[in-house]
C-alpha cells in the first residue's frame, strides 16, 4: 500500500517540485500553503505522513502541529526546511515531528525518509543530529529532575555522532557491531528524550541561540 | 475681539539688525522712537548696546521679506563687532570687578552663537524640554524636592562667593563654585539626560537606515545577480542548482548570521565547503557542534579538511559530501565522508599526493592525527583530530 502524503509549504513551486520528485511508494493526496489550509487538508485526508515546512506565514509548522498532532495519532510529521535556525527545528521536533530533513535532500533520499517515517522510524538528517548534540552538549548546571530523560547515554551519543557524520543506519550498525533495529531504537529514544525532557538546558540553549 | 499685535520678530526693513523695527511693529510705535531709546540707554553703562545685542540674538527673523544686500550684511557684522568690543572695554574699565566681564561676555557670546546656529525646530525642542523638566516635573514631589535642593545649592554657592569675596581664599572660592555647579546640574540634569537620549535615538535611527541600505545593496549585488545568472543558464540544471545553492548559503549566512566573527572553526569550514561546492559542483553538507577560535594548528586542520573535501569531490564520483566537526573537551575532530567509489588507502597513498602530503602529513606536522577509512566500492571517510 502506498504512503499517503500531504505537502505543506507556502511555495507552490517547491510543492510542485517535491510532488514530481517523490517516488513510487508515495501518493501526494493533498497540498496546503497556509496553516489554516494545512489543518483543513490534514483533517479531510487523514494522511500517513505530513511533509511540513518549518517556516510558514502565520505561525509556521509549529502552529500546524499544535492544532492537529494530538487528534491525528496515526499521522506522522516530517519537518522540511531550508532554514538552519537550530532552535526552530528543535521546537518543531519537540512539538511532535518525527524527523527533520533539509530541502537540499535528493529525491531518492526524500522518498526513503517519507517511507521510514510512515513505518514509525525517526529520520535524523546529519544537521538534526548536530543540533541535538549541540543542545545536549553541556551537562546540566542544575541537578536534573529526571536524569534518564535529561541526558543521553554514551551509546546514544555514539549513534548521534555517526548520524551527524553522514552515516546511514546500516553503516552505523556495522560500525558499532549492533543490529539496524538497535540503531533505530537508539534514534527513537533520542527523539523521545528531546521531546519529553524538561531539561533546563534546552530552554537556556535555545534562548542563547536566539540572542546571538 | 482686539486684533493681535504683530509677533515680536526682527524686521527686514532694517538699518542694522531689524531689532528696533521689530519692537516698534510689535508695540505699535514708530521705529525712530525705539532707536532713540536704545541710543540713550547706551550711555547708561552700555546697557542699550547689550540689550540691542540680546534682542538681535534672541528674536527670530521675519520669515519672508526682501533679500538683504551683501553690503548691509557685512556692515552689520562690522558694527556689531565694534559695538561689542567697545562695550567690553567700557565694562572692564568702569565696573569694580570689571576684569571678570570679558570672559563672561565671551561665554555669553558662545552660548548665543550656539543659539543662532541651531534651527527653529531644535530650539523649540530645547524649550519644550526645559519646560517639562522645570515645570511639569516640579509638580511631582521628587521633582519639587530636586528643584528646591538645586536652588538651595545655588544660593549657598552664591552666598559663599559674596561673603568670602577674598581673592586669597581660592580654595573656598572653588568649593563655592563647585557647590553652585552641583545645584545647576541638579536642576538641569533631566534636561541634559533628555538631550543625550534624543541624540542617541537619532543615532539609532540613522544606524537602522544604514542597515536597510546595506541589506538593499547586498540583495541587489547577490540575489538579483544570481537570478540573472540562473535565467541565462536555464538550460543547464546542474549549473542552476549550483548557483542556487551558493546563493542560498550566502543569504542564510546573512539572515541567520552563520558565518559571523572572523576566524571561527565553523565559519572557516563552511567557507572551505562553499569553495569546493562552487569549484566542483558537489553539495558539501557541513555540521559543526560547538565552535572555537582558530589558531595555527586548527587552521592546518581546516586546510586538511578542505583538501579532503576536494579529494572526495574530484575522485569519489558522487554529488554530495558530508563534513562533521566537533569541538570536544581535549581535541577538535573533523570527519569528511563520501559514499563514492572508495579506494584502498594503502595502495593509493604513493600516487595520490593530495592524501599523503596535504592531509595526513599536514595534520601530523601540527601534532594531530589523521586516518583514512575506505575500501573499493564502499565510499571513504577522512578522520582528522587535533588536540586543543
Amino acid at each position: 500500500m502506498n504512503v499517503r502524503v500531504v505537502l505543506v509549504d507556502d511555495h507552490s513551486m517547491f510543492r510542485a517540485g517535491v510532488r514530481a520528485e517523490l517516488g513510487d511508494p508515495v501518493d501526494v493526496v493533498g497540498e496546503a500553503a497556509t496553516v489554516a489550509e494545512a489543518i483543513a487538508v490534514i483533517r479531510a485526508t487523514a494522511p500517513d505522513v505530513v511533509l511540513l515546512d518549518v517556516h510558514l506565514p502565520d505561525g509556521g509548522g509549529l502552529a500546524v502541529l499544535a492544532a492537529v498532532a494530538a487528534e491525528r495519532a496515526d499521522t506522522r510529521f516530517l519537518a522540511l526546511s531550508v532554514s538552519d535556525a537550530a532552535e526552530d527545528v528543535i521546537e518543531v521536533i519537540r512539538a511532535g515531528a518525527r524527523g527533520y530533513v533539509t530541502k537540499t535532500i535528493s529525491a531518492a533520499e526524500l522518498t526513503n525518509a517519507v517511507r521510514r517515517v510512515a513505518e514509525g522510524d525517526v529520520v535524523f538528517s546529519p544537521r538534526l543530529a548536530g543540533f541535538v548534540l549541540d543542545a545536549f552538549r553541556d551537562s546540566p548546571s542544575v541537578p536534573s529532575i529526571d536524569p534518564e530523560l535529561d541526558q543521553l547515554t554514551p551509546r546514544e551519543l555514539e549513534v548521534l555522532r555517526l548520524l551527524a557524520r553522514g552515516y546511514a543506519y546500516k553503516e552505523i550498525a556495522s560500525e558499532l557491531f549492533i543490529s539496524i533495529k538497535t540503531v533505530e531504537t537508539h534514534a527513537s529514544n533520542v527523539l523521545r528524550k528531546l521531546q519529553l525532557s524538561n531539561r533546563h538546558q534546552l530552554t537556556r540553549w535555545a534562548n542563547e541561540r536566539r540572542l546571538t | 475681539m482686539p486684533a493681535r499685535p504683530p509677533a515680536l520678530i526682527r524686521s527686514r526693513r532694517q538699518l542694522l539688525g531689524g531689532v528696533s523695527g521689530g519692537i516698534a511693529g510689535h508695540l505699535g510705535v514708530r521705529a525712530a522712537i525705539i532707536r532713540v531709546v536704545f541710543v540713550l540707554l547706551s550711555f547708561a553703562g552700555g546697557l542699550g548696546l547689550v540689550l540691542y545685542g540680546a534682542f538681535w540674538i534672541l528674536l527670530p527673523e521675519e520669515p519672508d521679506g526682501p533679500e538683504r544686500r551683501r553690503f548691509v550684511q557685512w556692515a552689520k557684522y562690522a558694527v556689531a563687532a565694534a559695538a561689542a568690543g567697545a562695550e567690553l572695554i567700557l565694562l572692564a574699565r568702569s565696573l569694580p570687578a570689571g576684569s571678570l566681564f570679558p570672559p563672561l561676555i565671551l561665554g555669553l557670546l558662545g552660548a548665543a552663537l550656539i543659539w543662532r546656529q541651531s534651527g527653529e525646530v531644535e530650539r523649540a525642542r530645547w524649550w519644550r524640554m526645559s519646560r517639562t523638566s522645570l515645570e511639569a516635573r516640579g509638580a511631582e514631589r521628587a521633582g519639587r524636592l530636586r528643584l528646591l535642593g538645586g536652588a538651595a545649592l545655588v544660593v549657598v554657592g552664591a552666598v559663599l562667593v559674596l561673603v568670602r569675596a577674598d581673592i586669597s581664599a581660592i580654595r573656598d572660592g572653588s568649593i563655592a563654585v563647585l557647590v553652585a555647579l552641583a545645584g545647576i546640574a541638579l536642576i538641569t540634569g533631566p534636561w541634559w539626560m533628555r538631550t543625550v537620549s534624543s541624540l542617541s535615538d537619532e543615532r539609532r535611527e540613522r544606524i537602522r537606515a544604514q542597515e536597510r541600505a546595506e541589506i538593499a545593496a547586498h540583495l541587489h549585488d547577490s540575489v538579483l545577480q544570481t537570478l540573472a545568472l540562473i535565467q541565462r543558464n536555464a538550460r543547464s540544471p546542474r549549473e542552476v542548482a549550483r548557483l542556487a545553492r551558493g546563493q542560498e548559503r550566502e543569504l542564510r549566512g546573512l539572515l541567520y548570521g552563520e558565518p559571523t566573527a572572523h576566524g571561527l572553526l565553523a565559519e572557516r569550514l563552511r567557507a572551505a565547503a562553499a569553495d569546493v561546492d562552487d569549484a566542483y559542483g558537489v553539495t558539501v553538507d557541513v555540521v559543526v557542534v560547538g565552535d572555537i577560535d582558530l589558531d595555527d594548528r586548527l587552521l592546518a586542520l581546516v586546510a586538511a579538511a578542505r583538501e579532503a573535501m576536494v579529494n572526495a569531490a574530484k575522485h569519489a564520483g558522487v554529488d554530495a559530501v558530508s563534513v562533521y566537526a566537533e569541538v570536544e573537551a581535549g581535541a577538535v575532530t573533523v570527519f569528511v565522508k563520501d559514499r563514492g567509489v572508495g579506494f584502498d588507502p594503502i595502495g593509493v597513498c604513493d600516487d595520490r599526493q593530495g592524501l599523503r602530503g596535504s592531509i595526513v602529513a599536514r595534520v601530523e606536522r601540527h601534532g594531530g592525527t589523521a586516518s583514512i577509512k575506505s575500501a573499493p566500492g564502499e565510499g571513504a571517510e577522512v578522520q582528522l583530530r587535533m588536540p586543543r
